[in-house]
């Protein structure tokens, strides 16, 4: 299926990037050309064959990962906040949503 | 021996000090920076500190840790408190995350002592370092031409003499091609071997902190260290962690090792394959059997990986939008917008480029036509290991199709530059360990690097059938550009 101009603008705001025309130009071209090598994949066969989910082995499917719902320690408020642009009053801020 | 084992034993026989080592190994990375840029943060006033500790507690009580008194160098993608961690990226910046990895702990409980972050490629998508924000790392060899990516930094700090071994991140071979093209070693261990607890994600399902090091023995040593069963990661695997050190020297006649031919055809470089070749014959000499297999799906790996690697970027980067941590775009008058212009203006071309790849398999009406065929794929490529190993103890192969090339050589054509992973991969997508172990030098002296892969929890085999080799064929080559006098006053190498 050949990619369109549309096709990447639609994506790029899918993936909250504000891609400009120039890079348009770009990316367009190239993602296109790696779409068609991926599609090389259809020439296979894969009737009844399940997906491989996730990445885990035997053993990482039998390992139990639960824990108990304990209260653990937590970084808190002053640490977790010591990174943000833009924090105030205990809370990250940000530009308004209205 | 191996290079660690050496300096632990110089320190606890008094002969040098954590500090004298840390020094040089300071001094190099800063020195060699100009040249390299394979750091991009030194923490000296830490590890000088680090070190000062240390010396008291090895004067007073001897042998205090399997790592102590180390110099290690961390991939920029992997949680120091307190160090920056930018993950070669604009967004993050001169993020300082305020917790350790679980690898970066169980380091700093065996002694060793982080004396800086490697540059890398953005968020660890590249095979030459060249996406980084901040400039390319060039290789040691010839500094005209790349390390390898993602993890370039970390190889090329290895492979330039400055620490005697680093950590980096392999979610498609970002471990074993720098490793290859910088002329060290490098592992890429079983998924679920290692935590990845404190990695900044880019393919969770690919995924694995690496070791670089000069000698097998040494990726043995950070190993044990750093192996096993996180309960911050629930991907982390149950699964006992052996005695790689002891692995070493166990015999390896007798060994399988599978040869898949129809992999040394089109587009492997004729000096890499002699190379690889003589390795396959130098393990006949030395007692193993050399039996054919073949990884009949292995032609549509990087297919599947830049389907599967992309979706889950484009899912695991969706973090970064300037609200908790990072960069933020100024002048966004508007909560979207400033989602957007964050990451427009702080994520670089390729990350772009796999985000949207990636967003564009996962949106709707194509999900089953990429994803999931991929993930099916995926299942075929697991099913070609698992019959090629029931015939052998491991695989050998070439670990990247060429030596170095050349800095810019690949950087507008992206999908020649993906072609690069050919031979590592597949090993990302079945979750088996991947070993890259220098074998030569090409005519204009360039490292060349083989791969050995195993089963699932084979490291020990991996890393028994380097060191056999390493003793047949020692690498003791330095590139040009070595910090060979500072760190022969140390004799850190």
């Amino acid at each position: 299926m050949p990619i369109t101009k549309a096709d990447i603008e639609k994506v790029a705001q899918l993936a909250h990037l504000e891609i400009g025309a120039e890079e348009l130009e770009i990316f367009g071209p190239q993602i296109a050309d790696i779409v068609s090598y991926v599609e090389q994949l259809n020439a296979l066969d894969t009737t009844n064959v399940e997906p491989a989910l996730g990445g885990l082995t035997p053993e990482g499917e039998r390992t139990d990962s639960a824990r108990s719902d304990a209260v653990q320690p937590s970084l808190g408020q002053e640490t977790a906040l010591a990174e943000a642009p833009d924090a105030a009053a205990g809370h990250f801020r940000v530009p308004k949503v209205l | 021996m191996g290079n660690i084992e050496e300096l632990k034993r110089r320190l606890n026989a008094g002969e040098t000090t954590a500090r004298a080592l840390v020094g040089v190994s300071l001094n190099s990375a800063q020195e060699l920076n100009d040249t390299l840029n394979a750091f991009l943060d030194l923490d000296r006033t830490g590890a000088l500190t680090r070190a000062d500790t240390l010396d008291e507690r090895i004067r007073a009580k001897g042998d205090i840790g399997q790592l102590a008194g180390i110099p290690l160098a961390i991939k920029d993608n992997i949680c120091v408190r307190g160090l920056q961690t930018s993950c070669g990226s604009r967004i993050l910046g001169d993020y300082h995350p305020p917790y350790n990895a679980t690898v970066i702990e169980r380091l700093l409980g065996a002694g060793a002592i982080i004396i800086g972050k490697t540059n890398c490629d953005e968020f660890a998508m590249g095979s030459s370092n060249e996406n980084s924000a901040f400039g390319p790392v060039r290789n040691p060899w010839d500094t005209s031409r790349v390390p390898g990516g993602s993890s370039g930094g970390s190889a090329a700090a290895v492979a330039a003499g400055i620490v005697p071994a680093a950590l980096g991140s392999d979610t498609g071979g970002s471990v074993r091609q720098p490793a290859s093209l910088c002329g060290v070693v490098g592992l890429k261990p079983t998924y679920g071997r290692n935590s990845r607890y404190g990695l900044v994600a880019f393919a969770s399902s690919l995924d694995q902190v690496g070791i670089f090091a000069r000698k097998a023995a040494d990726v043995a040593s950070v190993l044990s260290v750093v192996a096993g069963r996180d309960p911050c990661d629930a991907t982390s695997a149950d699964v006992p962690v052996p005695d790689y050190q002891a692995a070493l020297t166990e015999e390896i006649r007798g060994l399988r090792i599978g040869f898949p031919r129809a992999l040394f055809g089109k587009g492997l470089d004729a000096e890499v394959a002699a190379a690889v070749e003589r390795a396959v014959d130098d393990y006949r000499e030395l007692g193993a059997e050399i039996v054919e297999v073949e990884l009949p799906h292995a032609q549509y790996a990087i297919a599947v990986y830049y389907i599967i690697a992309t979706a889950e970027a484009s899912s695991n980067l969706a973090r970064f939008d300037g609200v908790r941590y990072g960069f933020r775009a100024e002048e966004a008058p508007e909560l979207r917008q400033m989602y957007r212009k964050t990451r427009e203006e702080g994520f670089g071309p390729e990350v772009k480029r796999r985000i949207m790849l990636g967003t564009y398999v996962l949106s709707a009406g194509y999900y089953d036509a990429y994803y999931r065929k991929a993930q099916q794929v995926r299942t075929l490529i697991k099913q070609d290991f698992q019959n090629a190993f029931a015939l052998c103890d491991a695989i050998i192969t070439p670990t990247s199709p060429t030596p170095a090339f050349s800095i810019g050589e690949k950087v507008d054509d992206p999908l020649a530059m993906y072609l690069n992973d050919i031979y590592t991969v597949t090993a990302n997508l079945a979750g088996v360990p991947g070993l890259s172990v220098p074998c030569g030098l090409s005519s204009n002296r360039l490292p060349i690097g083989m791969q050995l892969l195993g089963p699932y929890w084979s490291e020990p085999v991996l890393l028994k059938l380097a060191h056999a080799y390493e003793q047949i064929r020692p690498f003791n080559e330095h590139p040009p550009v070595f910090a060979g006098k500072v760190a022969n006053e140390a004799r850190i190498i």
